[in-house]
């Protein structure tokens, strides 16, 4: 029997599905559409989306841009450590273990992203990553206590409002992954 | 048939705004966030989760966020449907609470175990549809609830493993459409 984790990690960790992945004899074109990036044909998580692969393709393309688009805005590290933030809040070991790798590579703060999964989101890092904290936070909150204020909070610490976009899209978008991850199947 | 972007729609932005400005930055994500949308209730072929189903679960889930235009556009989808919407007006009300709260596997995490209500449908909606508007309010305020056993339960209801993906992507597409909509709209008021 596998052993599942018990707290947050930044180790890589194996997601298990409680549904059956759609077989791969079972792929049309249509899927692989859907799947986006043929690779992912080897992940159980990707071939159980795959048995609605319209919205599993629109899904993955949305993800893409907010997370990958190299062009201004909020620094990857930055989007990532929304995804990393959001998922802690919601309670996604899985999804917050992947994006505190990203956040942790693409920051060089390791140790900051391990305060972050060990303490919550109450954490106290640096005034720019504390408003990237709570703005996730508040914004992933039902209902939602985001607002006008939380802009204000975001520009005093230099973001513009592309890069205040890209946060408000990151942590809408681990709402979003946490969701599916969270109910779909277990980490391993 | 064309369909007006309905994050565009529900914040407000207008052709060349400063809000339109900042979306045409990451076309990407606008094209595809309202491809997910079209994809969820505009399916090719409607199959394991009926259009009906679709629009319900939808008006509930806006409902809950406490959002009312957006709960009102899903509404319009239940135009032919009047006595549905009164019952989930009723649902609504009654699931109303705040997350996320939940439980971790037993271990170091149990500390931050949080109770919150759970929530099972009493209004005559249908077997089918009250198993999932009492997924819905799990995945919406308690997602780390979530379990094997609660997939099972809709199973029971008669959910194929299909239709329960699609469920899930529309509880969770919806808690990131609803949330880029919050967070523009408080964008454009603040510019």
């Amino acid at each position: 029997m596998p052993s599942h984790p018990t707290n947050f990690t930044q180790d890589q960790l194996d997601w298990l599905p409680w549904l059956p992945p759609l077989p791969a004899e079972d792929l049309t074109p249509r899927h692989w559409d859907g799947l986006v990036d043929p690779a992912r044909a080897k992940s159980a998580y990707f071939m159980l989306l795959a048995r609605d692969p319209d919205i599993l393709g629109a899904r993955t393309r949305t993800d893409k841009d907010i997370f990958y688009n190299p062009n201004a805005g909020l620094p990857r590290a930055e989007r990532e450590l929304a995804a990393a933030a959001t998922s802690r809040l919601n309670g996604c070991i899985y999804c917050a273990s992947v994006h505190a790798r990203f956040a942790s590579h693409f920051s060089k703060r390791s140790a900051d992203v391990d305060q972050l999964l060990a303490e919550g989101v109450e954490v106290d890092l640096d005034p720019r990553w504390n408003a990237v904290v709570a703005a996730s936070v508040a914004l992933t909150e039902t209902p939602t206590g985001f607002g006008v204020a939380d802009i204000a909070a975001l520009r005093t610490v230099g973001l513009d409002d592309l890069a205040i976009a890209d946060a408000i899209h990151g942590a809408a978008f681990f709402n979003w992954a946490n969701r599916l991850m969270l109910s779909l199947g277990e980490p391993g | 048939m064309s369909h007006p972007d309905v994050i565009d729609l529900l914040v407000g932005i207008a052709p060349g705004s400063h809000l339109d400005r900042l979306r045409a930055q990451r076309v990407q994500a606008r094209d595809n966030a309202q491809a997910s949308y079209l994809a969820l209730f505009h399916p090719a072929e409607p199959v394991d989760i009926s259009l009906l189903e679709r629009y319900a679960v939808a008006v509930f889930v806006a409902g809950l966020h406490r959002q009312p235009a957006v709960t009102a556009f899903y509404r319009a989808g239940l135009a032919a449907q009047p006595s549905l919407r009164l019952m989930l007006d009723a649902e609504i009300a009654r699931g109303a609470t705040a997350g996320p709260y939940g439980h971790y596997p037993a271990g170091p995490l149990s500390a931050e175990d949080k109770d919150g209500p759970t929530f099972t449908a009493i209004t005559d909606v249908g077997p089918r549809l009250a198993a999932a508007l009492g997924h819905s309010h799990m995945l919406v305020f308690h997602p780390r609830d979530a379990s094997a056993d609660a997939l099972r339960k809709l199973e029971a209801a008669a959910w194929s493993a299909t239709g329960i993906v699609t469920l899930s992507q529309l509880v969770a597409f919806l808690s990131f459409q609803i949330r880029v909509i919050i967070g523009l709209r408080a964008l454009a008021e603040a510019s």
